[in-house]
C-alpha cells in the first residue's frame, strides 16, 4: 500500500502517466507494428506520426522508430485504423481478458 | 463611533442580494424565476453599476447556473446563486456535484411550491426535496435574517468546505418589506476571513477534479494512496456532523460584531412550556403568535424554531424538548406516503431519549395557503382536546385544508 494517504476532500488527481493505474491490462488486443511499412522508419524522417497524433491515451512515442507503452495501451485499435500504410495489426492477447 | 449598520427597509429578496454583495462574492450565475426574479435583477445592478466586482454570468438554466458557479468556485472565486422551485429541481444534479466536490458556494432558496399543479405561492418542498443533496441548510423567519444568515454562509462554508442553502419563504419574506439593519462593508469584512480554496486550478500545477473514482481506494502514480468513492462520501458526512460547531461559532462571532446572535434553533418561552410547537422559517414566527394566544388563555406553551435543518441538530432539539409533554410539529412540506419532514426528524432525534412527549403532525401552508395564527392554536389545542387520540405517535400527519 501507499506510505502517504492523499488528504484530499474531493475527486482529486494530478495528470500523470499511469494515474488510473496499469491500465494495459484492460487490452484484450495489442498493436503490432510493422516496421517496414512505417513510414518515419521507412524513410528515416520525422514524418507521419497519425498513431502518435490519435492515441488517446498518449501512450505512441513521436520518435524513429515510432514505440507503443504497452503498459498503458488499452488496445482500442484507433492507431490500427488511422496508419495509411496499414502498418498496424491489432492481434489479440493469448489467454488474457478470460482470466 | 463609526455606524456599522444602517436602517433600511427592504424586502427578502434585497436582503438576500445585499447578503452576497456584502460578502464580496466574485461569480454570479442565476436565472430568473418567481419569486427569487428581483435578486437577480438587484445582483445585476449592482455588478452594472461598478458597486460589485463580480461577474455576473447570464445562463440559459439553474442547471447552467450552477455549473458556472461550481467550475468558478473550483477555480478559487467566491460563487452566489439563487433560485426557486422548479430552478431548484433543474439544478438537483448540480447540487450533488457542488457538495460532491466540497466547494463553499452559498445558495439563496426562495422557499416556492413545486408543480403539479402550477403554484407559483409559498411552502418548503422546493428545498425539503433536496435535503439528501449534502448542502447545509439555514432557513431564515424574517428579512434580517436571511441577510445575517447569507453573511454568515460564506464564513461558514469556506470553514468546513460545504455548500450552503440559505431558505426564505417566497412572497411571505421575498417580496414583504421590513426594517433590516444593514451592515457597513467594514464590519462585514472583519467577520468574513480571506477565503482559502481546497481546489485552486493553475495550468503549472494541473489538477484533475471529479475524475472517475472506484468504490475501492487504490494507489496513483505517485505511490499515494487515493480515497475510493465512499471514503469522498464518508468525509462529507463527517464534515457535516461536525459543521455544527462551525455554525454556531460563526452565530456566535456575528453576534458580537452586531448584537444579533445566532444559533441552530430558536427558541421562544420554552422555560416552563410541556406544549411546544416546532416550526421552520417564518411559520416559526407564526407559531409564535398562536404560542401567545393560547398562553393567554391558560397553556404553558413554548416554541422552537428550526434555523438549521441539515445538519440536523439532533442533540439541541433533544435538550429543547426535554420538558415537553405534546409536541405539535407544523410542515410546510410532506415527504409523500409518509409525513412531514421536520416532523420525521424530530421524531428520530427523540428516539431513545427519554422523552416521551405525544408527536402530532399539521401540513399547513401548501403553495401559498394562508397559514393563520388562530388555525394554528386551534391545532394544537384539538391535539390537546379531552376526546383526542392520546397515542404518542400517529400513522400520518393531518393537513389544515378542506378535505
Amino acid at each position: 500500500m501507499g506510505t502517504r494517504s492523499c488528504g484530499h476532500i474531493c475527486g482529486e488527481s494530478s495528470p500523470g502517466i499511469g494515474e488510473a493505474g496499469i491500465t494495459g491490462d484492460w487490452r484484450d488486443s495489442r498493436p503490432v507494428i510493422d516496421l517496414d511499412k512505417c513510414t518515419p522508419s521507412k524513410k528515416n524522417k520525422p514524418s507521419c506520426f497519425q498513431c502518435w497524433l490519435y492515441c488517446p491515451e498518449a501512450v505512441i512515442s513521436k520518435t524513429i522508430p515510432v514505440e507503443i507503452n504497452l503498459e498503458y495501451c488499452k488496445g482500442c485499435g484507433i492507431c490500427a485504423q488511422v496508419c495509411p500504410t496499414h502498418a498496424i495489426t491489432m492481434v489479440a492477447e493469448q489467454g488474457r481478458g478470460s482470466a | 463611533m463609526d455606524k456599522i449598520e444602517t436602517i433600511q427597509i427592504i424586502d427578502g429578496n434585497q436582503a438576500a442580494a445585499l447578503g452576497a454583495k456584502l460578502s464580496r462574492v466574485q461569480v454570479i450565475a442565476a436565472y430568473p424565476i418567481t419569486p427569487q426574479t428581483p435578486v437577480t435583477e438587484a445582483l445585476s445592478e449592482f455588478v452594472e453599476r461598478g458597486e460589485l466586482d463580480a461577474q455576473y454570468v447570464a445562463v440559459e438554466s439553474e442547471h447552467s447556473a450552477l455549473a458556472v458557479c461550481t467550475s468558478a468556485s473550483i477555480v478559487g472565486a467566491k460563487a452566489f446563486t439563487a433560485t426557486s422551485s422548479h430552478g431548484l429541481a433543474y439544478m438537483h444534479e448540480m447540487l450533488h456535484w457542488a457538495a460532491g466536490t466540497r466547494l463553499p458556494l452559498v445558495l439563496a432558496c426562495v422557499n416556492r411550491a413545486i408543480g403539479a399543479p402550477w403554484n407559483v405561492q409559498n411552502d418548503q418542498q422546493d428545498s425539503i426535496s433536496q435535503r439528501d443533496t449534502g448542502w447545509i441548510q439555514i432557513y431564515a423567519r424574517n428579512n434580517q435574517e436571511i441577510l445575517d444568515s447569507v453573511i454568515q454562509a460564506y464564513r461558514i462554508a469556506e470553514k468546513v468546505y460545504i455548500p450552503v442553502m440559505v431558505c426564505y419563504d417566497g412572497y411571505i419574506l421575498s417580496h414583504t418589506e421590513m426594517p433590516v439593519s444593514v451592515p457597513t462593508q467594514k464590519e462585514v469584512d472583519k467577520f468574513l476571513p480571506k477565503y482559502k480554496p481546497h481546489t485552486l486550478l493553475d495550468p503549472q500545477n494541473p489538477k484533475n477534479y471529479n475524475l472517475v473514482t472506484l468504490a475501492n481506494p487504490r494507489l496513483n502514480a505517485e505511490n499515494v494512496l487515493c480515497h475510493g468513492y465512499m471514503e469522498i462520501r464518508f468525509l462529507l458526512q463527517e464534515a457535516l456532523q461536525n459543521s455544527r460547531e462551525t455554525i454556531i461559532e460563526a452565530g456566535r462571532e456575528f453576534g458580537k460584531l452586531f448584537g444579533r446572535s445566532y444559533g441552530l434553533l430558536w427558541k421562544d418561552r420554552m422555560d416552563d412550556a410541556d406544549i411546544v410547537i416546532v416550526a421552520m422559517g417564518s411559520l416559526a414566527l407564526e407559531a409564535i403568535v398562536a404560542s401567545d394566544m393560547l398562553r393567554e388563555e391558560g397553556y404553558r406553551t413554548g416554541v422552537v424554531g428550526l434555523r438549521v435543518f441539515r445538519p440536523f441538530p439532533k442533540g439541541d432539539v433533544v435538550a429543547a424538548l426535554r420538558g415537553a409533554r405534546n409536541i405539535i410539529v407544523f410542515d410546510k412540506n410532506i415527504s409523500y406516503g409518509l409525513e412531514g419532514a421536520t416532523c420525521s426528524e424530530i421524531k428520530s432525534a427523540l428516539y431513545g431519549s427519554g422523552v416521551n412527549a405525544a408527536i402530532r403532525n399539521f401540513i399547513v401552508g401548501l403553495g401559498g395557503r394562508n397559514v393563520a395564527a388562530r388555525e394554528l392554536a386551534d391545532a394544537v389545542k384539538k391535539s390537546l382536546s379531552p376526546s383526542a387520540d392520546k397515542t404518542l405517535n400517529r400513522e400520518y400527519p393531518e393537513w389544515i385544508c378542506y378535505i
